[in-house]
């Protein structure tokens, strides 16, 4: 899977946005069904969503759609209308276990099957923003082989926890910690919550090194402003590179000799570490680092 | 009329009846280069009794003394911007005074002047120069009814224009900020203080005859700063408000928080910096739209982490650019027009903000304007076309509403000259296979920054090789503009009646390089 460390959020109902979407350098987009529009929009937004799906070139960008809860009344219409355009996923919001996952998943396999699309084409990415859904985090990631991410929704989760969200951010610390390891778990990506206050980078960017260090794989964006920010935390260091090179070249090397055991600078490797190297390595190219390792 | 087709393949008038003979243009360069000295206006003498007072009692009365006749030529600054109340208070004196057939000159005019629109229906006035025109003015213009076409010149272009005489003003009027009852001037102080007096001190320094319209008389003499000096004025009259000081003294503009103008201005400036032109001693000049102030901000950004100090920034000068002085980020600061009254306080206070006439900023035929000294121009455009030419006069609609200003000037003079604009606006596109009318020709414009790509024109090469080695997203002009037309569609070109001239464009070496028609009814 390609590293997507940016998600920039985008209100469905702002084509005047969408169509900018491309040019921004975000790695992927969600295109928002849900907090972004109001109740009086939400058939137009869908349908102008919908739309762009269709016929918008968004270049290499992945693009998602957050659709309204499966407590809603929009939540059907929105998965009928939505998942014939084939975005890349689309993201379900306040799973508090399994059972809202599978239920989503056998909905959407349903308008798959009904419209001749290979089954599990369209991915889920949970989102979790509640206290029990932190607790079931792993239930979550687990559910079905249709997730592909889980997201945490500090917003929510915060007033869910009946405490406030601050910046230095240590209300979320368990939670975080939690969801990440359960994404790590179940062998998929994971995305933080976004920074609310868009005029303070270097809070952002004290964010980001924060969560790169606790193990997420992306983060959301809700201003264009902020994706330079979240992308600079991401990019590996240049020492960090050059190991992740030697590794991928041991590896490369053992594999072509049917060894089983990999060494580095004299000390063995293990498989983690190698996978591990080659993201840095995918990593780097999305900076256009160079590798020069050996 | 004998029409010729200049080297941009424009067709434009040889001469125009009641506004002269004209050359088509050449080349940017094509007037230059040539030694020895020739021509020009010089100063008008005068022989007045000694006087300790030239305050007289109202504008009819200084008009009388002025000798002003039918037919001849007045002149006013923009400096008040749309707070600006002198330019309709004199042209309601001139009408009830039952002139006729005048030619107003005027460095600018601002957005909310539409009065002009009914003195030329009145037939007050019947010639208008100007470096551009907006709104109602604008749309009488463009149905062609001023029978003789409106001359479009450049900043640079009209003090040129004036120094060697195509321009030559009967009358003056100024908009004086301060003034003493000799007639010393700044636009420094007082509660309509506007910033610098750039296009007035040329105005006031060749006029046959000087009128200064004051709403504040000082004690003589006028301290510490003098803009224009006492031996350019004939005659003072105190009025009780030069126009509305809020809209005079605006607020410093702010920075964009559009993401799309963001985007432009970042990679404006990374094109800077990949240029290898932002070092010790680097000159600037941007605008204060859009992107073109938000390059600023990158800008600042990059020269405090790098420890740069630049030159000079020169302008059209808003607050930005007077805190990036502030803090040392430039030497000096020449400022020909000031922006915003966070500039007032600047020029006012600190020596090292210099006030400009509009001949030392941009004349292209004196020893040396400060346009010419330029590392980098950022520059806005309302049209570019597929060979860099910029239009900043016409819109998409044909009609006039916009100036001229100092594009073709600053694009001319500076090492590198940066196009920053938006792909499309409002769905429609801005990059045209011929945009409908040339103010800075695109062998002056090095490249286009657009949200969606960097075009280079092609004559710069080692700014392609910069660019590419930097890793900017550089994309060829005309696979851009099929990009966007797959998004907005080609919009009809605007009809125009060729018959009926309604404006022509000079280049700042006075030839011309585009004519404006009246648009279809």
């Amino acid at each position: 899977m390609k590293p997507c460390r940016s998600m920039l959020y985008i209100p469905g109902d702002s084509p005047g946005m969408i169509q900018h979407a491309p040019v921004f350098g975000a790695d992927s987009i969600l295109l928002d069904l849900e907090d972004a529009v109001a109740i009086a929009e939400k058939d137009a937004a869908r349908k102008m969503v919908a739309c762009f799906l269709q016929d918008y070139d968004f270049k290499d960008l992945i693009v998602t759609v957050r659709v309204n809860g499966a407590d809603t009344e929009f939540f059907d219409d929105d998965l009928s209308e939505i998942i014939p355009c084939l975005p890349a996923a689309v993201r379900i919001p306040k799973c508090n276990g399994p059972a809202d996952v599978l239920s989503a998943d056998k909905k959407i396999e349903e308008i798959e099957r009904a419209n001749s699309i290979p089954v599990g084409k369209v991915r889920i990415h949970a989102m979790i923003e509640t206290a029990v859904g932190v607790e079931n985090a792993y239930h979550i990631a687990s559910a079905c082989p249709r997730v592909e991410a889980i997201t945490l929704g500090g917003q929510d989760l915060t007033a869910d926890m009946g405490v406030k969200k601050t910046k230095e951010g240590w209300e979320l610390f368990y939670a975080r910690s939690r969801v990440v390891v359960a994404a790590r778990a179940a062998g998929v990506a994971v995305y933080d919550t976004v920074w609310a206050d868009i005029n303070d980078k270097e809070g952002l960017l004290r964010e980001c090194r924060s969560i790169v260090g606790l193990g997420f794989t992306g983060k959301a964006a809700i201003h264009p402003d902020q994706i330079e920010t979240i992308h600079q935390a991401f990019m590996p260091d240049e020492k960090e590179l050059k190991k992740a090179v030697r590794i991928v070249e041991a590896a490369e090397k053992a594999k072509n000799e049917g060894k089983g055991v990999i060494s580095v600078d004299g000390k063995m490797v293990d498989a983690p570490v190698v996978a591990r190297a080659r993201h840095l390595l995918e990593l780097a190219d999305l900076y256009g680092l160079e590798r020069s390792g050996s | 009329m004998e029409m010729v087709l200049n080297s941009l393949g424009r067709k434009v008038p040889l001469e125009l009846s009641g506004a002269g003979s004209f050359s088509p243009y050449a080349s940017p360069y094509a007037m230059l280069g040539r030694p020895g000295a020739f021509g020009g206006t010089r100063i008008q003498l005068r022989r007045p009794m000694p006087s300790r007072s030239k305050i007289v009692e109202n504008i009819e009365k200084a008009v009388e003394l002025s000798g002003l006749q039918n037919g001849m030529t007045i002149s006013f600054h923009h400096h008040l911007r749309n707070g600006d109340a002198v330019m309709p208070m004199v042209l309601d004196v001139l009408e009830k005074m039952g002139f006729k057939g005048l030619t107003l000159a005027p460095s600018s005019i601002p957005d909310v002047h539409d009065c002009i629109a009914d003195y030329i229906r009145s037939g007050l006035i019947n010639r208008l120069y100007t470096s551009g025109v907006r709104g109602e003015l604008g749309k009488l213009l463009s149905r062609g009814e001023l029978e003789i076409p409106v001359v479009i010149r450049s900043h640079g272009g009209r003090a040129r224009g004036i120094e060697e005489g195509s321009i030559s003003i009967d009358v003056a009027f100024l908009a004086a900020p301060a003034c003493d009852p000799l007639g010393n001037i700044t636009g420094s102080t007082g509660p309509s203080a506007c910033g610098s007096m750039g296009y007035a001190m040329t105005d006031a320094r060749y006029a046959r005859h000087v009128i200064a319209i004051t709403d504040n008389l000082v004690d003589y003499p006028l301290n510490p700063r003098i803009s224009i000096p006492q031996y350019l004025v004939d005659s003072i009259v105190c009025v009780e408000s030069l126009g509305d000081p809020k809209k005079i003294a605006t607020g410093a503009a702010r920075i964009t928080r559009n993401p799309v103008d963001l985007k432009i201005a970042r990679d404006s400036f990374l094109l800077m910096k990949a240029s290898g032109i932002v070092e010790r001693g680097f000159s600037f000049q941007m605008g204060v739209g859009g992107a073109s102030l938000a390059v600023a901000k990158y800008l600042a950004e990059y020269m405090r982490e790098k420890g740069i100090r630049g030159s000079f920034g020169l302008g059209g000068v808003g607050g930005y650019l007077a805190g990036m002085l502030e803090e040392g980020l430039f030497d000096a600061v020449f400022d020909v027009q000031s922006f915003d009254s966070a500039v007032t306080k600047s020029i006012h206070e600190d020596p090292r903000h210099i006030e400009i006439d509009s001949s030392w900023y941009a004349n292209p035929f004196n020893a040396g304007c400060l346009v010419n000294n330029l590392d980098c121009v950022i520059l806005a455009a309302l049209e570019v076309d597929c060979d860099f030419n910029v239009n900043v006069l016409t819109g998409h609609d044909g009609a006039l509403r916009g100036a001229s200003g100092g594009h073709q000037d600053t694009a001319a003079g500076a090492k590198l000259s940066i196009v920053a604009a938006p792909s499309f606006r409002g769905g429609v596109p801005s990059i045209k296979e011929r945009v409908t009318t040339i103010t800075t020709p695109g062998e002056t414009v090095d490249a286009i920054v657009t949200e969606r790509g960097i075009c280079i024109n092609p004559r710069r090469e080692d700014l392609l090789g910069s660019a590419l080695k930097a890793g900017l997203p550089v994309v060829d002009i005309e696979a851009l503009k099929e990009e966007v037309e797959k998004l907005t569609g080609v919009p009809r070109p605007p009809e125009f009646d060729c018959d009926k001239i309604a404006a022509v464009v000079e280049y700042r070496d006075g030839t011309l390089i585009d004519t404006v028609y009246a648009r279809k009814q």
